[in-house]
């Protein structure tokens, strides 16, 4: 358990290294969000109430495709610099690779939102920055990180990777975006009723960590 | 690594009939062979007759269709975590993070193997592949032949009882392929079971104690350097890998 934890953890700090000095995978989702919202400021007309019903669907919107540009970098860059038989060699369990993987994931999705939550904060004026907002935006980027993270892997060992992710991606986070987007939309009007959509986040959190934790050795190897 | 697992008797690397197909194309045809304790064994070939996905299967990295591998006695597909233990690679590709220094990368691979005493141990490697000296330079800085040395070093940084090598010798100059003799002879750190597949004669007969000839697959012929007569070794690998002589 001792050698699982430090294997997870190495991995987690050899991604953030490698990541703070190649500098791609941080930009190109820190770009992508910033640009993403700029645009819809200024493209929509967006103000009142409209702004409450329009801006969570925005907001996941910009996440969703902003994550799946970067998680895409995940193995793709393992696999370009060939180091990825050098991560299968180790004598480490694929489930605590897959967390490791993961936890790198998710750190750098937590990067891109703490720039672009409260950017949009800003331009949307809706208080996206509440407790409650932040909890299912980490519920619902723990589950976009795992399908990305799951999928990376997948997607890493065909030729058509870059475009396979996407296509692999965005029907198995319907219900995480849907999830997420009513969720949010809930917790900014303060609406208590309707069906228990952090409920359904959590659910597929825990059902899809367990798939992915299972089912990974199968996904990296091939 | 311990010694523990395996008896006198046993060979610390036993391949019964292993077989590894892409699509159509097989690869390895019921390859067998056994390598005893600090035994090496050079295997010789020409392009495509399947080394390195011997090298593969034997480092866990690719699955055979059909038969055994077993290494200090663990199985590579009950226990391929046991077998990776032991085992150091060295491929055609470096499996280096190029962003990260020659010193970074070893720490990283060694507390993937939870290596004790970590710090020591890579401060020595580096010495030993003679990098110290530019131990904190991001490996994209550092030459073809400087990243092999180092690569050299990640294959030893876990102490592995068996070494495979995929034409270990690719970009290194003169003084580092006396360095190589002398790690796998077991001078400059202690012998270990070594498979090493290239297609230079004379380098398989200077380094190792066995010769095997693989040719589209199959193992087809197999001796001991010391009772060779490198004339008939040159013959018999023309004859059967087809090579032009």
């Amino acid at each position: 358990m001792k050698l699982t934890l430090q294997q997870v953890l190495a991995i987690v700090q050899k991604d953030f290294t490698v990541e703070m000095r190649a500098r791609d995978l941080l930009v190109l989702m820190l770009t992508f969000a910033v640009l993403s919202l700029v645009i819809f400021y200024l493209a929509l007309d967006l103000w009142g109430p409209v702004v409450q019903q329009v801006g969570p669907g925005l907001m996941w919107l910009t996440i969703t495709f902003a994550a799946m540009l970067g998680m895409g970098r995940t193995f793709v860059r393992e696999h370009e610099q060939g180091t990825l038989p050098g991560l299968l060699l180790a004598p480490i369990d694929r489930g605590a690779l897959f967390i490791g993987k993961l936890v790198a994931n998710l750190l750098f999705l937590f990067i891109m939102e703490a720039v672009t939550l409260p950017m949009f904060a800003l331009l949307f004026n809706l208080p996206v920055l509440r407790p409650s907002v932040l909890l299912i935006t980490v519920l619902g980027t723990l589950g976009l990180a795992i399908l990305g993270t799951m999928f990376s892997a997948m997607a890493a060992h065909s030729r058509a990777r870059e475009a396979l992710l996407p296509l692999l991606l965005l029907p198995t986070t319907v219900p995480i975006i849907i999830g997420a987007v009513q969720a949010t939309s809930n917790a900014i009007s303060g609406a208590a009723d309707g069906p228990p959509w952090l409920g359904l986040l959590i659910a597929f959190d825990v059902i899809f960590l367990t798939l992915a934790y299972l089912l990974f050795e199968h996904a990296i190897e091939g | 690594m311990g010694d523990s697992e395996t008896s006198g008797m046993d060979p610390v690397v036993a391949v019964q009939g292993l077989t590894k197909r892409y699509g159509v194309q097989t690869a390895l045809d019921s390859v067998t062979l056994s390598l005893d304790r600090n035994e090496r064994l050079a295997v010789l070939g020409p392009n495509g007759a399947g080394k390195t996905t011997l090298i593969a299967v034997l480092a866990t990295l690719a699955r055979p269709e059909a038969g055994r591998l077993r290494v200090m006695g663990f199985d590579s597909v009950s226990e391929p975590n046991e077998v990776r233990r032991r085992i150091g690679v060295i491929a055609h590709g470096s499996y280096l993070y190029e962003e990260l220094s020659a010193r970074e990368n070893l720490q990283f691979f060694g507390r993937l193997y939870g290596v004790q005493d970590l710090e020591a141990r890579v401060e020595t490697l580096l010495k030993l592949v003679d990098i110290y000296p530019r131990r904190h330079e991001p490996i994209a800085n550092l030459s073809r032949g400087m990243q092999q040395r180092v690569a050299l070093a990640r294959a030893f940084v876990h102490d592995p009882d068996v070494l495979l090598l995929d034409e270990p010798d690719t970009g290194l100059d003169q003084a580092h392929l006396t360095l190589l003799a002398s790690l796998v002879q077991g001078r400059a750190i202690p012998a270990r079971t070594v498979i090493l597949t290239t297609h230079n004669l004379e380098r398989a007969l200077e380094l190792c104690s066995r010769v095997a000839v693989l040719a589209q697959g199959r193992l087809v012929y197999q001796a001991a350097s010391a009772a060779l007569d490198r004339a008939a070794l040159h013959d018999a690998y023309h004859r059967l890998a087809g090579a032009a002589p």
